[in-house]
C-alpha cells in the first residue's frame, strides 16, 4: 500500500505526520521524501544513510558534424529548450522536460541523450524503516524527475508512505500520482482552508481516495469543519495543539516520540486506510 | 544596421517595453533611413522560452543590436549563440525613436 501525506500549504505538518504514521505502522515501512526542494524528514527519524548517488536527467547533445541546423528538432520540442540560432541548435537545459523527441525527430541522427546530474538520492534505514529522500541540487529547477526516482526506489516495498511537496503543481501531482490513498494535512485556519480547497481539486482530478487530517485542530476558526462537512470529505483525525509535541518539534523529535500514546492513534490510522485500500481493490 | 527595439505598441511613437522576451512587439528599425517594421510578440504568451524565440524572431530580420530594459538569463545566452549585442537599461519612459536616436548618438561618439 502507497500513502502519499500532501497538503497544498506548506508548513501544515506533513513532515510530521508522515513519520509519525511511518513509525507507528508497524513492520517494513519505507518513507519517501519527496520534499526534493526541502528535505527534511530525516531530521525526524535520523536514518543511517547507506548510499548516495546522482539523479541524473537526459538532455539532448547535438553532434555538430552531422547537424545541418534543419530545425526539425526545435519544431518538436514542446518546450522550446531548442532553438535554431545562427544555423545550429542551441540547448537551453533547464527548459528541457528530457522527452527525448528532438532525437527521434532529426532526420540526420545527429542529437544523442547524455546524462547530467540534478541533484543526488540517499537510501539508508532506521530500525523496520527504509528511508529514501530525493535532494535537488541548488539552482536546478526541475523536481518531477527526482521525484520520479525516489518513488522508484520503493519497487517492490510492501507499505510506503510519500512525504509530498506542498504545493499543487507538477511537483505534488508527481509524488502522489499512482498512491492508494492520499492524506491531506491542513491547518484550521483560512490559509489551510484555501489552499485544501486546492489540494482537493487536484486529488479529485487524479481520481484517488484521500481524506484530511487537521493538525492543531483545537484552535483556528471552523472553516475546514464546515467545507468538509459540505464537501463529504472525510475527516481522518484531529490532532490537537500540545505545547509538548511543538517543544519536541523544535529539537527535532516526532510526534509519537514527544506523546508515545500517538502512536495507537496513528498506528489505527494507518490500518483503517488499508483496510478502505483493500476494500477498494 | 538593423535595430531591434522591445516595445509596448506598434510605432515609433510606442514606449520602450524594459522586458525583452515577454514585450508587446519587437520593432525592427533601420537604422539608414529609420524605416521600421512592428512585429507583434508571438512569444510574449509563451510558457517558458519566451527569450530565445524572440532571439530567434529578432535574428531572422536580420537584427545586429536590440535596445531594451533587460534580458533574463535565457535570452541572454541565445543572443550569444545569436551573435546580437545588447543594450539594456533603456527605459520605459522613452519612445522607440528616442531610444534608436538616442542609441546611433552615442555610437557615433
Amino acid at each position: 500500500m502507497i500513502v502519499a501525506v500532501a497538503s497544498g500549504k506548506g508548513g501544515t505538518g506533513k513532515t510530521s505526520i508522515a513519520c509519525a504514521l511511518t513509525q507507528s505502522a508497524g513492520g517494513e515501512v519505507c518513507l519517501l521524501d519527496c520534499d526534493v526542494d526541502e528535505p527534511n524528514a530525516h531530521i525526524l527519524l535520523r536514518p543511517n544513510i547507506s548510499h548516495t548517488f546522482p539523479a541524473n536527467i537526459l538532455l539532448p547533445c547535438v553532434d555538430d558534424k552531422q547537424c545541418d541546423g534543419c530545425g526539425e528538432c526545435a519544431r518538436v520540442c514542446q518546450y522550446h529548450a531548442l532553438t535554431v540560432l545562427g544555423g545550429r541548435p542551441v540547448l537551453f537545459d533547464h527548459l528541457c522536460h528530457s522527452c527525448g523527441g528532438c532525437a527521434l525527430a532529426c532526420p540526420r541522427h545527429a542529437i544523442s541523450e547524455t546524462a547530467k546530474a540534478i541533484g543526488k538520492i540517499n537510501v539508508g534505514a532506521v530500525g523496520d524503516i527504509r528511508f529514501i529522500s530525493g535532494e535537488l541540487d541548488v539552482g536546478e529547477a526541475m523536481c518531477p524527475p527526482i521525484i520520479r526516482q525516489v518513488r522508484a526506489q520503493a519497487n517492490g516495498c510492501r507499505n510506503v508512505v510519500i512525504d509530498s511537496p506542498p504545493g499543487t503543481s507538477c511537483p505534488m501531482v508527481t509524488a502522489v500520482r499512482g498512491s492508494d490513498f492520499c492524506i491531506l494535512v491542513t491547518e484550521p485556519t483560512p490559509f489551510g482552508l484555501h489552499d485544501l480547497t486546492l489540494a482537493v481539486d487536484v486529488v479529485r482530478r487524479l481520481g484517488m481516495p484521500f481524506g484530511v487530517v487537521i493538525n492543531i485542530a483545537d484552535i483556528g476558526d471552523d472553516g475546514v469543519e464546515r467545507y468538509c462537512r459540505d464537501q463529504r470529505i472525510e475527516i481522518l483525525a484531529r490532532i490537537p495543539y500540545d505545547r509538548a509535541v511543538a517543544e519536541a518539534y523544535s529539537r527535532g523529535r516526532s510526534i509519537v516520540e514527544a506523546k508515545p500514546e500517538y502512536r495507537t492513534v496513528f498506528a489505527g490510522l494507518f490500518q483503517e486506510i488499508g483496510s478502505r485500500v483493500r476494500r477498494a481493490s | 544596421m538593423k535595430i531591434a527595439v522591445s516595445a509596448m505598441g506598434g510605432s515609433m511613437s510606442a514606449l520602450v517595453s524594459e522586458q525583452f522576451g515577454r514585450c508587446a512587439y519587437l520593432l525592427i528599425v533601420d537604422s539608414e533611413n529609420m524605416e521600421f517594421e512592428p512585429v507583434s510578440n508571438p512569444a510574449a504568451g509563451m510558457s517558458g522560452g519566451a527569450g530565445p524565440e524572440a532571439v530567434r524572431l529578432i535574428a531572422a530580420k536580420g537584427a545586429e543590436v536590440v535596445l531594451t530594459g533587460r534580458v533574463g538569463p535565457n535570452a541572454e545566452n541565445a543572443l550569444k549563440a545569436a551573435g546580437i549585442r545588447a543594450v539594456v537599461g533603456i527605459s520605459g519612459s522613452k519612445t522607440v525613436r528616442q531610444a534608436v536616436e538616442e542609441h546611433l548618438k552615442a555610437s557615433i561618439r
